[in-house]
C-alpha cells in the first residue's frame, strides 16, 4: 500500500444519507477478476442515464465540472449494505483518497482501510458546516495528527482512527504482511487443545 | 465472572490482542464464492503463498449462476470466466468446491448449515454481508471484504476490532401469520438501518427459542441489514437436533462431546450487554417495505409515513427521494397495489420451510395473470426436497416457474432481473435502488405475503386470505 500522510484538496460534496455499496458499484459490475478500473462506474446508475455511459446526469456531482478534489463528503450511514471490496476500490480508482461523513457502514469502514482510504468521521455539526462550503474551499486532513481543518476559516476537527491502523496508514503497512509475521503464534494457536 | 455467548466464543479464537488496535482472530470455517475471491486469490499468488489452512475453505458458486439450464455453459462471458476461475483457484489451492452440477451446490448461507458444516461455537467468515445467518447456530459469523479474504487465506485469521454487543429480547407469542421475516423487518423499521452499526447482536426470549432453524437463520441473515456485524442465537435443543446426522456434523463418536461443549454456549444471567431492547412478539403484523432501505418498513395495513411531519430534515430526504425512486405517495396504503413480479428466494427465506409455506398455501389456487411468479430454491437439496415432497407439482399447478439454485434476482448480478419501473414483492434482503435490477421496484416481506401477491396480483395482507 502507498503510504498516506496528509490530503490538501478541494471537495466532491454527495449530501445524501444511506448510501449503500449498491450505489456505489452495482453488481453487475462486479465481474472483474482483478482490483483496476472500477472507477468508470463509480455510482454508475446515479451518475448515467439508462445506464448509458455517453449520457451522463446534468445533475449528479461527479459531472459537475466545478467540483473535484480527491476527498468525497457524504451524509450519515455511507456505505451501508454489501461487503463487496469493490466499494473501496471504485472509490480509490476514481481517484479519492478519503470519504467524510458522520458515521460509516463498518464493513465499509474496514474495506476502505484495507485500501488506503481514509474514512473520516466528523460530528454532525462538523458536516453540515462542510456541505456549507463553496466549490473553491478546501480541506486539509493530516492523518498523524487525526484533525480535519476547512482551510478558509480554520475549523477543525479531530477524527478517530486506532493507534495501529494510523501506523499501516503513515507507513503502508497493511494487515496481511503483520498475519503472515505472526504465523508462528497462529500454528502455536491452533495446537491449543 | 459471567460471559455473552459472544464473549465465550470470541475469547477462544482471539490468537493475541494488538496494543491500541485489533485482536488477531482465528477462523474455523472460511466460506468463499466466486464474486469476492478471485482478487484475494490473485494477492496471495503475488505474495508467493499457497492458502494456509484449504481444509477450512469451502467454496460454491451462487451470485453469477444462472438459474435455468445450468448444465449448459454460462451464457454471459464474464460470469463464466468468474465461476471458471473460482474451479481453477479451488483446484490450484486444494479447496473443496461445491460448484455448478455439484449435488450440494447452492447459495453459500444455505449450504452451509444444511451440510453441518455450520456448528455452534464456531468463528466464521465469507466475503458475503449476509454470513451472519450462521449466527442462527451460536456462532460468530460475520462478513468481510476481499483483502479480509486474502488475510484469511493467508494465516486463517482476520484483524477484527472487538464490537459492541446488543441483546434483543423478543418476548411473548407471535400473532397467527406472522413469520421470523416479519420479526426482523419490524425490528429493523424501529432501530433503522443503521441503528445497530458497531455492534454484534444476540437474539433471545421466548418468541426466539419457539423458532426453527430455517426460522432463526432468516433473522440472523439480515441483522446487517441494521448495520449490525452479525447476529446471533445461543444454541438449544432445536438447534442440535437440526445438526444431528447431516453431512459434515459431527459422527457418533465425538457427539456427546460435542454437544457438552455446545451446551455451555449461552448468555450467563449475569452478562452485561451495551444496549437491551424489548420486543413484545404480540405486536408484530405482517411487514412490507416501502422505501429504498430495509429499515422503511411498515405493518401490511399499516401507511407510508407522511413526510411533512418528518421532523429530522436528514430522514425527510431520504424518504422523499426513495418514495419518489418507488414512485409511492406519502402518506398512502400499499395494500391493493399492484405487483408483477413475486420472487421468492435468496439466502433469507430460500430454504425448505419457507417453500412449504408458500405450497400450504397456493396449494389449489391460481396465480394471478398480471404477475409472474419464481421460485428459486437455495441450493440443490433443497431443489432435490421439493421434488421429493411433490411441491413442485403444486407451483407449476398454481403457474409459478421453479428455477435452479442460485442468487437470483436477489441482486441484478446474473441473468434474473426485474425491468425498470416495475414492481417486486420479494423475499431478499435489500431493496436497494436498482438492487433487482437498473430501476427495479422492490418491496420486501415474508415468503406468505409475497405468495399471497402471486394469487392476487395486488399488496395483500394474507390474514384475509386464510
Amino acid at each position: 500500500m502507498t503510504p498516506l500522510k496528509k490530503i490538501n484538496s478541494r471537495f466532491v460534496p454527495l449530501p445524501m444519507e444511506n448510501v449503500d455499496t449498491d450505489q456505489i458499484i452495482p453488481a453487475r459490475f462486479l465481474k472483474a477478476t482483478t482490483r483496476d478500473g472500477f472507477g468508470k462506474n463509480l455510482f454508475r446508475d446515479w451518475r448515467y442515464e439508462n445506464n448509458d455511459d455517453t449520457k451522463p446526469k446534468k445533475d449528479f456531482v461527479l459531472n459537475k465540472s466545478d467540483y473535484s478534489g480527491e476527498v468525497l463528503i457524504a451524509g450519515k450511514n455511507f456505505g451501508c449494505g454489501s461487503s463487496r471490496e469493490h466499494a473501496a476500490w471504485a472509490l480509490q480508482d476514481y481517484g479519492f483518497k478519503a470519504v467524510v461523513s458522520s458515521f460509516f457502514a463498518d464493513i465499509f469502514k474496514n474495506n476502505a482501510l484495507n485500501n488506503g482510504v481514509l474514512p473520516v468521521k466528523v460530528s454532525d455539526d462538523f458536516l453540515v458546516k462542510l456541505f456549507a462550503l463553496g466549490n473553491e474551499a478546501t480541506i486539509s486532513i493530516d492523518i498523524d495528527k487525526q484533525t480535519i481543518t476547512i482551510d478558509a476559516t480554520g475549523a477543525q476537527e479531530i477524527f478517530d482512527i486506532n493507534v495501529y491502523k494510523k501506523t499501516c496508514l503513515l507507513n503502508g503497512y497493511d494487515d496481511i504482511d503483520y498475519l503472515i509475521n505472526n504465523r508462528q503464534a497462529i500454528e502455536a494457536f491452533e495446537r491449543i487443545p | 465472572m459471567a460471559k455473552t455467548l459472544f464473549d465465550k466464543i470470541w475469547d477462544k479464537h482471539v490468537v493475541q490482542k494488538i496494543e491500541e488496535g485489533p485482536s488477531v482472530l482465528y477462523i474455523d470455517k472460511h466460506f468463499i464464492h466466486e464474486v469476492t475471491s478471485p482478487q484475494a486469490f490473485n494477492g496471495i499468488e503475488k505474495r508467493g503463498l499457497k492458502v494456509f489452512r484449504p481444509q477450512q475453505v469451502v467454496a460454491t458458486a451462487d451470485h453469477n449462476v444462472p438459474t435455468l439450464n445450468q448444465h449448459l455453459p454460462i451464457k454471459d462471458e464474464l460470469s463464466r470466466l468468474q465461476v471458471e476461475q473460482l474451479i481453477e483457484n479451488c483446484k490450484k489451492h486444494n479447496i473443496e468446491l461445491y460448484g455448478l452440477g455439484h449435488p450440494f451446490q447452492g447459495i453459500v448461507h444455505v449450504i452451509g448449515p444444511e451440510l453441518g458444516i455450520t456448528q455452534p461455537g464456531m468463528t466464521i467468515v465469507c466475503g458475503d454481508s449476509h454470513t451472519s445467518t450462521h449466527g442462527a447456530f451460536g456462532a460468530i459469523a460475520f462478513g468481510i471484504g476481499t483483502s479480509e479474504v486474502e488475510m484469511v487465506f493467508a494465516s486463517q485469521c482476520v484483524l477484527q476490532t472487538k464490537p459492541k454487543l446488543m441483546r434483543i429480547n423478543i418476548e411473548g407469542e407471535l400473532p397467527n401469520s406472522v413469520v421470523s421475516k416479519d420479526i426482523i423487518l419490524y425490528i429493523i423499521s424501529k432501530i433503522t438501518s443503521s441503528g445497530a452499526t458497531g455492534y454484534f447482536v444476540e437474539y433471545a426470549g421466548a418468541a426466539i427459542r419457539s423458532l426453527s432453524m430455517e426460522a432463526r437463520m432468516t433473522i440472523c441473515n439480515m441483522s446487517i441489514e441494521m448495520g449490525a456485524r452479525g447476529g446471533m442465537i445461543a444454541p438449544d435443543d432445536t438447534t442440535f437436533a437440526y445438526i444431528k446426522g447431516r453431512q459434515f456434523a459431527p459422527g457418533e463418536k465425538q457427539w456427546e462431546q460435542k454437544l457438552n461443549e455446545w451446551k455451555q454456549l449461552y448468555s450467563d444471567v449475569d452478562s452485561v450487554f451495551d444496549i437491551e431492547i424489548n420486543i413484545n412478539a404480540s405486536e408484530i403484523e405482517p411487514m412490507i417495505t416501502y422505501g429504498t432501505n430495509p429499515g422503511l418498513g411498515i405493518a401490511i395495513n399499516g401507511l407510508i409515513p407522511v413526510t411533512d411531519t418528518i421532523p429530522d430534515e436528514g430522514e425527510r430526504k431520504n424518504i422523499i427521494k426513495a418514495l419518489q425512486y418507488m414512485g409511492l405517495e406519502s402518506g398512502k396504503p400499499l395494500l391493493g397495489m399492484p405487483v408483477q413480479h413475486v420472487f421468492i428466494g435468496s439466502c433469507t427465506n430460500s430454504r425448505i420451510e419457507d417453500l412449504r409455506l408458500v405450497a400450504a398455501l397456493v396449494k389449489g389456487r391460481q396465480k394471478n395473470k398480471n404477475v409472474q411468479v419464481m421460485i428459486v430454491p437455495g441450493s440443490q437439496q433443497v431443489a432435490k426436497q421439493v421434488h421429493a415432497e411433490g411441491l413442485d407439482k403444486i407451483f407449476i399447478e398454481a403457474g409459478f416457474e421453479i428455477r435452479q439454485a442460485g442468487c437470483s434476482a436477489c441482486l441484478g448480478m446474473n441473468e434474473d432481473k426485474i425491468p425498470a419501473g416495475e414492481y417486486c414483492i420479494s423475499t431478499s434482503n435489500r431493496n436497494f435502488e436498482g438492487r433487482q435490477g437498473a430501476g427495479a421496484r422492490t418491496l420486501l416481506a415474508s415468503p406468505l405475503t409475497a405468495a399471497a401477491a402471486a394469487i392476487t396480483g395486488v399488496v395483500t395482507d394474507i390474514r384475509e386470505l386464510i
